[in-house]
């Protein structure tokens, strides 16, 4: 059972940060002299600029990020025909009657005008944590923002499905990626994917396969494209393909061919599926005697596998479905991490955009 | 050297798992021999959930149970259930639970009765057929250690200790071997059926966060290692003390004692990685080398040296967290002239280049005053010492503590001075804690451990060398314990820290740390 959850509450309108940093200094002097076995969580800083007319959406995907807490997260509220900041900070702690050590984390929410944004470093930069890395997640866009605090941002996390166009979010993606580390939750969507494919082509008999694979079907929810052009470039990029821009199937989904090193050619297909939740809904590899489907099902994925001459095998892959708070989560721990696969997958992603229609 | 091929060849000849923090598992069947056992009941069943929660475990899995109790498949899947419920570290998701125990599959019998490895052999057919490819197999012996030898034989006889297009592993849980002759008795009934790359000796310690930390804050830290040797360090102390007493287990700790259920695994365990030379690569052969050699370095003691070098003792009558408890006599289930320790301290010396000259304090006891297993590096003392202990606690040798458990993490003890007009000094603590430094919570140790076994990976499990160098260390003070039937067992108050007959093993400005 979790522990019972207590917070300290301050507020003051018309602050400034400085008086923010000492609030959240004070509360936390006083709330250890009060019990020295709480002690702040120093793992990373959040900041998220959101338009404040959705806050409570925002908050309430990150009250469900499960563990992946951040240490310190601070909400910036834009509003317009705002002109002063007006601030709230909350510490919570976890109950620690049990015994151990009971971890602090802070949230911050400041409300603000869009004329604040432009000198966001200057609010934002004396409240983080400054030994800790910051991760910027502007879910509303709020570009400026994003540029004030360029010099103080290690991590953006972003969802390239959450753009108009799948190419909008990718480029936006490719662009956040020369300044900092890009955290994308479009492609953390494919995670258990690009995990089972790993897992069905690892046994070396199986293994062989890759270098005949002759189609790659991916299906998924119509708004979350970019994840599925993910993974179809995450494979691509994986197996050195040559690759083509995709093109429409007459309005549905995208398809075209991605060649090998001997000009053998693999067919791509994008296809939008019923699915009420975002990411992907199923993918299909064939290759010569050979194919392999997973789907979503109730307890992880149903793999089917057909193999000439052995006939057809069907099982459920184990796995909970993470859902949308999980992947966001995810966003927050993968921020301390770094995978080396994503850059080379959107490079490819976005050359199967090039002229997609 | 087969498991570290196995995991280079993963790593190196896969391109889809670069980037991936799950590394692919083979298609696997996992039989539990005990699988109605306590082990299983608590934490097997429980790990296996939880891997299956996060997806990570093989793309094709199945599992069965084997166990005296005469049931039906139908039985186990929901005594399995129940232990998921009762035991996993998160609330079971409903239709991942269902998909687990939906295929479980249980066979019935004595261990030593050839009908059930042919039924075994039936049934992993099966499995193979449906998944028209031949799955590994992982044999987890789960069982009273008696066991252990009749299992590895019956499988050997029943050709199930190899496969011709998968590989076979065999897990068997501690304690491997009673003393070193038995140890190495196991050791050789066992490799008479597996190759040594096959058998995975558990020692569930290895697969806690913070012990496999030992290995990362010693050798990716340049703080630690200029000051990890004798020139710079003292003493060490490794706790492992318990709050409770024997609870139901008299059958099993009388005939065990706290040297052989503690000391020679776990706590040897910890005196290697914190002592092993840096090993070129992390993996298995190359740590387990490192690990043998700093074992063998350690001499191990002559009988008649053993009453200077080793305490043990009982615990009487006493009160532990406000509560009257009775002392180890009066417990159910134990003789009342039992010289069976409920602890026990040693002093040891390593005697190589990097250790000459630095003891090392292991202790271990039940109802002892707190719960909590640490290593405790104390540092010498500054060699000049320019400020005055007047008002002060003065100056203290720095420690380096490292907490397996309650609260998991590292703390450095520092002078530093107190405020005010004067110079005084105490000693303040650098704290590093997981619940505060990682959002992730640590995952099971038995989750680790059974996924590394599935993945051939057995950088933390114990090499049979290993093992029999763990018992040579111990052997003679389990021979002086038990050839000294007269001299009376020495008896601490329960709710303490011990017999003050530990004090007398401590050499210099030594002390025991408070528990």
């Amino acid at each position: 059972m979790a522990a019972a959850v207590s917070e300290d509450v301050w507020a003051e309108q018309n602050t400034d940060p400085d008086a923010i940093d000492a609030a959240l200094r004070e509360m936390l002097r006083s709330r250890h002299a009060a019990n020295q076995t709480l002690a702040p969580a120093r793992v990373l800083n959040l900041i998220v600029v959101v338009d404040r007319a959705w806050k409570g959406e925002i908050s309430n995907r990150l009250a469900r990020v499960g563990r992946y807490h951040a240490s310190r997260t601070i909400l910036c509220a834009v509003e317009d025909g705002r002109d002063t900041l007006d601030a709230t900070a909350v510490m919570s702690y976890e109950d620690t009657a049990g015994g151990g050590i009971g971890v602090i984390r802070e949230s911050v929410e400041i409300d603000m005008g869009p004329e604040h944004l432009s000198g966001l470093e200057t609010i934002v930069d004396p409240i983080v944590i400054s030994e800790l890395p910051t991760v910027l997640w502007c879910p509303h866009g709020h570009d400026d923002a994003i540029a004030a605090l360029q010099g103080i941002t290690d991590v953006i996390l972003l969802d390239s499905d959450d753009f108009p166009d799948a190419d909008e979010g990718l480029a936006r993606a490719q662009e956040e990626q020369r300044s900092a580390y890009v955290v994308d939750l479009a492609w953390l969507r494919t995670t258990p994917w690009r995990e089972r494919l790993a897992a069905s082509f690892d046994p070396p008999a199986r293994r062989a396969s890759l270098a005949a694979i002759e189609g790659f079907t991916i299906r998924h929810q119509a708004a979350s494209t970019a994840s599925a052009l993910l993974l179809a470039a995450w494979l691509a990029s994986r197996l050195q393909w040559d690759t083509r821009p995709l093109v429409s199937a007459n309005g549905a989904g995208l398809h075209g061919r991605a060649y090998t090193s001997s000009s053998r050619y693999i067919d791509l297909r994008l296809e939008p599926a019923a699915q009420d939740v975002p990411g992907l809904a199923g993918v299909t590899v064939t290759c010569a005697g050979y194919s392999l489907s997973l789907d979503r099902a109730h307890g992880g994925l149903r793999a089917n596998e057909t193999i000439a001459g052995h006939g057809e095998h069907s099982w459920l892959v184990l796995g909970a479905s993470r859902g949308e708070g999980g992947i966001l989560g995810e966003g927050v721990r993968q921020a301390l991490l770094r995978d080396p696969t994503y850059g080379p997958a959107l490079e490819v992603a976005r050359g199967f955009q090039a002229h997609a229609g | 050297m087969q498991s570290a091929a196995v995991a280079t060849e993963v790593e190196q000849d896969n391109p889809l798992i670069a980037g991936l923090e799950r590394l692919p598992v083979r298609p696997t069947a996992l039989v539990i021999f005990g699988a109605t056992g306590d082990l299983a009941h608590r934490k097997l069943l429980p790990a296996l959930y939880n891997l299956a929660h996060e997806g990570a475990l093989p793309e094709r899995f199945e599992m069965v149970g084997v166990a005296r109790r005469d049931q039906e498949h139908n039985e186990f899947r929901d005594m399995a259930k129940e232990s998921i419920e009762r035991f996993s570290r998160r609330r079971p998701d409903e239709s991942v639970l269902k998909g687990l125990i939906d295929e479980l599959r249980y066979v019935p019998g004595e261990f030593d009765d050839d009908d059930v490895y042919s039924h075994l052999r039936r049934v992993l057919n099966e499995f193979d057929q449906r998944a028209g490819q031949e799955l590994n197999h992982v044999f987890y012996l789960s069982t009273a250690p008696q066991f252990f030898p009749v299992i590895a034989g019956k499988l050997g006889a029943a050709g199930l200790n190899r496969a011709r297009d998968a590989e076979t592993r065999i897990v068997i849980e501690k304690p491997f071997g009673y003393d070193l002759a038995s140890a190495r008795q196991l050791n050789a009934e066992v490799l008479e059926v597996f190759d040594e790359p096959q058998v995975f000796r558990i020692d569930h310690y290895l697969g806690k966060e913070t012990v496999q930390n030992l290995m990362a804050l010693r050798f990716a830290n340049a703080l630690f290692e200029p000051v990890w040797n004798r020139n710079f360090i003292d003493y060490v102390q490794i706790t492992a003390a318990e709050d409770i007493g024997i609870g139901g287990r008299a059958g099993y700790y009388e005939g065990a004692g706290a040297l052989r259920d503690l000391v020679q695994n776990h706590m040897m365990q910890l005196l290697a990685l914190l002592t092993m030379e840096p090993p070129t690569a992390f993996d298995a052969d190359r740590v387990r080398d490192e690990k043998l050699k700093v074992l063998e370095a350690i001499v191990p003691p002559a009988v008649s040296e053993v009453p200077s070098m080793a305490v043990r003792a009982q615990y009487g009558p006493g009160t532990v967290g406000g509560k009257r408890v009775v002392g180890y006599h009066d417990e159910e289930g134990v003789a009342p002239d039992s010289r069976t320790e409920t602890y026990a301290a040693l002093r040891l010396h390593v005697s190589n280049w990097r250790w000459a000259g630095v003891p090392f304090y292991l202790r271990t006891g039940k109802q002892l005053a707190r719960k909590v297993t640490e290593i405790a590096v104390t540092l010498k003392p500054v060699p000049h010492l320019a400020f005055k202990s007047q008002g002060s606690v003065g100056v203290q040798p720095n420690q380096i503590i490292l907490t397996v458990q309650p609260d998991e993490g590292v703390s450095v003890s520092l002078g530093a001075k107190i405020p005010g007009p004067t110079m005084r000094i105490r000693p303040v603590n650098m704290e590093f804690r997981y619940g505060t430094s990682f959002m992730s919570e640590s995952p099971e140790a038995y989750e680790r451990l059974i996924l590394d076994a599935m993945r051939g990976d057995a950088t933390l499990f114990t090499r049979g060398d290993e093992i029999e160098a763990l018992w040579a260390i111990i052997d003679p003070i389990l021979t002086e314990w038990h050839e000294d039937t007269t001299s009376p067992i020495p008896q601490y108050a329960a709710g303490t820290a011990g017999p003050p007959e530990a004090d007398a093993l401590l050499e210099g400005n030594a002390k025991w740390r408070r528990l």
